[in-house]
């Protein structure tokens, strides 16, 4: 929209603008780039990877990395680099979705925690501190054994299990930002409490948001390596790069190329994300324009 | 005022701030003179550098990113900006003193107020802890705060007195020039009025000079003998507080008298400044003022408006109110206010 | 008063307290006072006096413990939520810090629309942003502004912003909370200004909270002077500065430093601290620091009282102060 006479009016945020700031920072746009690349592979697995995952060859297991098999193979003579590139399909999913969770419900229950205060904020405090109480791996295997094994169960049993550590993290932000005095000021033209929280509080909190969450993705694809060692995720043989972590373990010592290739992969798109976090923040935050 | 040995001497003195924007230059060719017992009421906007400058004369510009460019600052006949760190920080609370703005937080939280004040004695008088906790006593009794609050912590203190507590600190080493940057803003008007009376009386008692930094002009009119006026970096005005307020001179400090409401009189619109104060990286050429200044010939924009006296220890920068004022009825001083 | 002005505002037995753990704290304690449509009312008093918690109930920011508030002869503290948002159309605050009360990630046209749109004034785009350039221009601020956001501007600036979003929804009555306090003098006459010719223009009516007495006077019509949550003297602005009734005005307004060389007036240098408003003690609040102070005003809580048309007072003695102040 634009009026006539003065120069051109932006209303929302623009995404046209976003991108165009973001294109400007290196270090987002490598960021993006390596998350595109990696959706592309597990979009594309089927296709682009040398070998069927589940395809065993005992004869050429534990096969050093070589022009056949770029990553080696496994114990099963499977080979690494396909599988990885399938896994990233769901470690992907589970990293990203699983988070997901945790930011929506601890963004919600946060939010309401910090603005509402009082009762509300007691009884949604202390709720998330007896989930806090129980150590988050042990929640999860709880919530996952109720739920029955599955992905998609497993990636809610590990978003929920997350959820406190983000309530209380958003409700600390919101209970600083609520005092101050723009958030009156809406008030005062007649905003709702709703716009209050997602127009005025919430963006002003992106910044502990976005860091937690990039660094949650990581502890996310662990956990839910973890759920699957013990049958509460994935079963094998699909493969998932936590899982090929600790299954590598084993094998440490005499063939570490098991566990460096799924463990870089996770540390790769743990950075892309950092990057591609890092410069969202900067780009949507008008203080650092220019 | 030559043959009166001065206390305080600042010649040519340029600061600036490197920032991403650009060079802010906070103070420039300032030039100022105190004599011993003197007051001094340094008056400005917020960003005219009045702080700057005080944090120069104490030897305390964060450095990075700030740098003293140009300049000397002679205290007592000798330059402080040639003393090493360890003698200024002998002089710092020593022979110079300074109170700040807030004094919710220039104070420790966690420690009693007489030992915060005996803290001061020891850094710089050879005492034992005993007769510094004496002379804290000391010191509190005469701001006007009884013994027994003694060992009372700043948050059992009100704003007012925590703003005494901070002044005891001060003249505990009894100091000879004492910078007060604006001390009285965080408090209400009765509480700013019981402070003034307080450091009114002691002057009398004690023979400080004073550089109070201050925007308002009554402060000023009833605490101080001399005022300059800052803008943008620059000393504009400087004389006795008589003749400034009965005699303006300078555009600038002639918009800062029509911009505050007169109490005791009734005017529809207040004459304002136009405009804002300039950015601080780029400041305009010649006359900073004259983008503002209803005056301006084309001149100002290119000449840098030298400090000229138009009556005896009255100086302005503005050749064009010199102008004015010479040729206006001549001997009865130019413009009334 | 002027016998043909309307009464826009009435506030009665107004009172506001909180909870705190130390009690309960009397922020604003049973005031009255009423405000005719147009004219200015000054509030002035101390940190602490309830002044801005005032200023906040009066519009329902915060809600009253008890008393009304009627817009027009109507009590808006009775009003349904739903109803209440209509009426934020007609009632506005400016607030005090230009600095915390603009959200920082809204760019200057987004702030100034808010208003218009959480109210959904205009259906189109862009009569909506024709009304917000109007708005900009009506408080002086360049159109090359629009995109800009809070923390590029100056304080100034900024609160022209505050200004403008008080003013998109057309009210009648507007709060100004210390509009100015944050600001140079410079630029402090400048927005004075601008808020005198807006009155002139549109007719508004401005409750005006400041701890300034000099800038209080230069707009106000009117002035309360509060103390501890209670209105001590009220009074056109020429009678309170010529002949203040109340020990506390007095005092507090010899307290004004005066930018003019020897004029130092004869200071009443009132003793100690405003005392704490939680559960205040019986009998006058003033009665600790005043010097004319007698038994009764430990015992007796004064009334505001009208001592002559226009003016009141709450005072034990304020007929005798009277007498000894008249010049």
């Amino acid at each position: 929209m634009s009026g006539n006479t003065a120069p051109r009016m932006k209303s929302e945020a623009g995404l046209l603008d976003i991108w165009r700031r973001l294109r400007k920072n290196p270090l987002a746009m490598f960021g993006l780039f390596i998350v595109v690349l990696l959706i592309f592979f597990a979009i594309t697995a089927d296709v682009i990877a040398p070998y069927k995952y589940y395809e065993q060859n005992l004869i050429n297991s534990f096969q050093s990395p070589s022009k056949e098999h770029l990553f080696g193979t496994d114990e099963f003579g499977r080979d690494i680099l396909s599988r990885i590139i399938h896994g990233s399909r769901i470690s992907l999913q589970v990293g990203l979705i699983a988070v997901g969770i945790s930011v929506i419900f601890g963004g919600f229950f946060g939010a309401v925690a910090g603005y509402y205060g009082g009762r509300i904020d007691n009884l949604i405090m202390r709720g998330m501190d007896i989930l806090l109480s129980i150590p988050s791996i042990l929640l999860a295997i709880a919530i996952a054994a109720s739920l029955g094994p599955g992905l998609y169960n497993m990636m809610v049993a590990v978003g929920i299990s997350t959820t406190p550590q983000y309530a209380r993290i958003i409700r600390g932000s919101v209970l600083s930002l609520r005092g101050q005095e723009f958030v009156e000021a809406a008030k005062a033209v007649g905003s709702s409490d709703t716009r209050i929280i997602m127009k005025h509080i919430l963006p002003n909190c992106l910044a502990p948001i976005i860091v937690q969450s990039t660094l949650g993705v990581a502890s996310a694809i662990l956990t839910a390596a973890g759920l699957s060692f013990i049958g509460l995720g994935i079963q094998p043989p699909t493969p998932e790069w936590g899982a090929m972590l600790s299954g590598g373990r084993e094998y440490i010592r005499d063939y570490a190329y098991m566990t460096v290739f799924p463990g870089l992969a996770i540390m790769i798109t743990i950075l892309a994300l950092n990057f591609l976090g890092d410069g969202l923040r900067d780009v949507l935050d008008p203080k650092l324009k220019r | 005022m030559e043959n009166k040995k001065l206390l305080l001497d600042i010649q040519d003195l340029s600061i600036q701030y490197d920032t991403e924007g650009g060079t802010v230059h906070a103070v420039e060719h300032l030039n100022l003179t105190l004599e011993h017992g003197e007051n001094l009421g340094f008056v400005g906007e917020t960003g005219a550098g009045k702080t700057t400058t005080a944090l120069g004369i104490m030897g305390l510009i964060p450095n990075p990113p700030g740098i003293i460019a140009d300049g000397k600052i002679f205290f007592e006949g000798e330059d402080l900006l040639k003393k090493s760190e360890r003698q200024m920080r002998d002089i710092r609370g020593g022979k110079i003193a300074m109170i700040f703005q807030d004094p919710m937080t220039s104070l420790n939280p966690v420690m009693t107020v007489d030992k915060q004040i005996a803290e001061m004695v020891l850094l710089h008088n050879d005492v034992s802890e005993q007769q510094a906790l004496e002379r804290a006593v000391e010191m509190l009794e005469m701001v006007g705060i009884k013994k027994e609050r003694a060992h009372d912590f700043p948050h059992q203190f009100s704003g007012g007195m925590k703003q005494r507590v901070v002044i005891a600190i001060a003249l505990a080493c009894n100091p000879i020039l004492l910078i007060a940057d604006e001390p009285t803003t965080a408090l209400d008007v009765t509480i700013q009025a019981q402070v003034l009376e307080l450091m009114h009386e002691l002057r009398r008692k004690i023979n400080t000079s004073l550089i109070m930094i201050t925007h308002d002009l009554g402060i000023v009119a009833e605490m101080c003998d001399k005022v300059a006026i800052m803008y943008a970096g620059r000393v504009v005005e400087y004389a006795s507080t008589e003749a400034l307020y009965n005699r303006p001179a300078h555009p600038y400090t002639e918009g800062l008298f029509n911009s505050i409401p007169d109490i005791d009189r009734d005017e529809e619109e207040l004459k304002v400044i136009q405009g804002l104060l300039p950015d601080p990286t780029n400041l305009p050429s010649g006359c900073s003022f004259h983008p503002r200044c209803p005056y301006a010939i084309d001149s100002c924009s290119s000449d840098m408006p030298p400090m000229v006296e138009i009556e005896a220890g009255h100086f302005v920068a503005c050749p064009v109110r010199f102008e004015h004022w010479k040729n206006a009825a001549d001997g009865n001083g130019g413009v009334k206010r | 008063m002027n016998p043909n002005a309307k009464t826009i505002v009435e506030v009665n037995n107004l009172k506001k307290y909180f909870h705190t753990k130390k009690g309960m704290l009397h922020a604003v304690d049973d005031v009255s006072f009423a405000i005719n449509k147009g004219e200015t009312l000054g509030l002035v008093g101390e940190s602490g006096c309830g002044k801005s918690t005032l200023g906040r109930v009066m519009i329902r920011l915060l809600e009253a413990t008890s008393g009304e508030v009627k817009f027009w002869g109507n009590d808006i503290l009775k009003y349904s939520s739903s109803k209440m948002k209509e009426m934020r159309k007609r009632v506005q605050i400016v607030f005090q810090d230009p600095y915390s009360s603009l959200n920082p990630r809204l760019a200057v046209s987004e702030l100034i629309a808010e208003p218009l749109l959480v109210n959904k004034v205009f259906r189109s785009a862009s009569e909506r942003s024709k009304k917000i350039l109007e708005l900009m221009d009506t408080v002086g601020l360049a159109k090359r502004l629009v995109n800009s956001y809070p923390h590029e501007l100056d304080g100034g600036r900024r609160q022209r912003i505050g200004i403008a979003r008080s003013l998109a929804l057309s009210p009648e009555f507007i709060v100004l909370d210390e509009p100015v306090s944050a600001l140079d003098v410079c630029i402090q006459a400048q927005v004075l200004n601008l808020l005198n010719s807006l009155q002139k223009q549109f007719g508004y009516t401005y409750v005006f909270i400041s701890h300034n007495l000099s800038v209080v006077k230069h707009v106000s019509d009117r002035i309360a002077v509060m103390y501890l949550g209670k209105i001590v003297e009220m009074s056109d602005y020429q009678s309170l500065f010529k002949e203040p009734l109340h020990p506390y005005t007095q005092a507090l307004l010899s307290a004004i430093p005066i930018a003019r060389v020897g004029q130092k007036r004869d200071r009443l240098i009132l003793e100690g601290d405003v005392p704490s408003p939680i559960e205040p003690p019986e009998g006058c609040r003033f009665q600790g620091r005043c010097f004319y102070r007698q038994d009764i005003c430990k015992e007796k809580t004064p009334e505001l009282r009208e001592l002559e048309p226009g003016r009141s007072v709450a005072c034990h003695f304020a007929r005798q102060l009277v007498r000894t102040n008249g010049r």
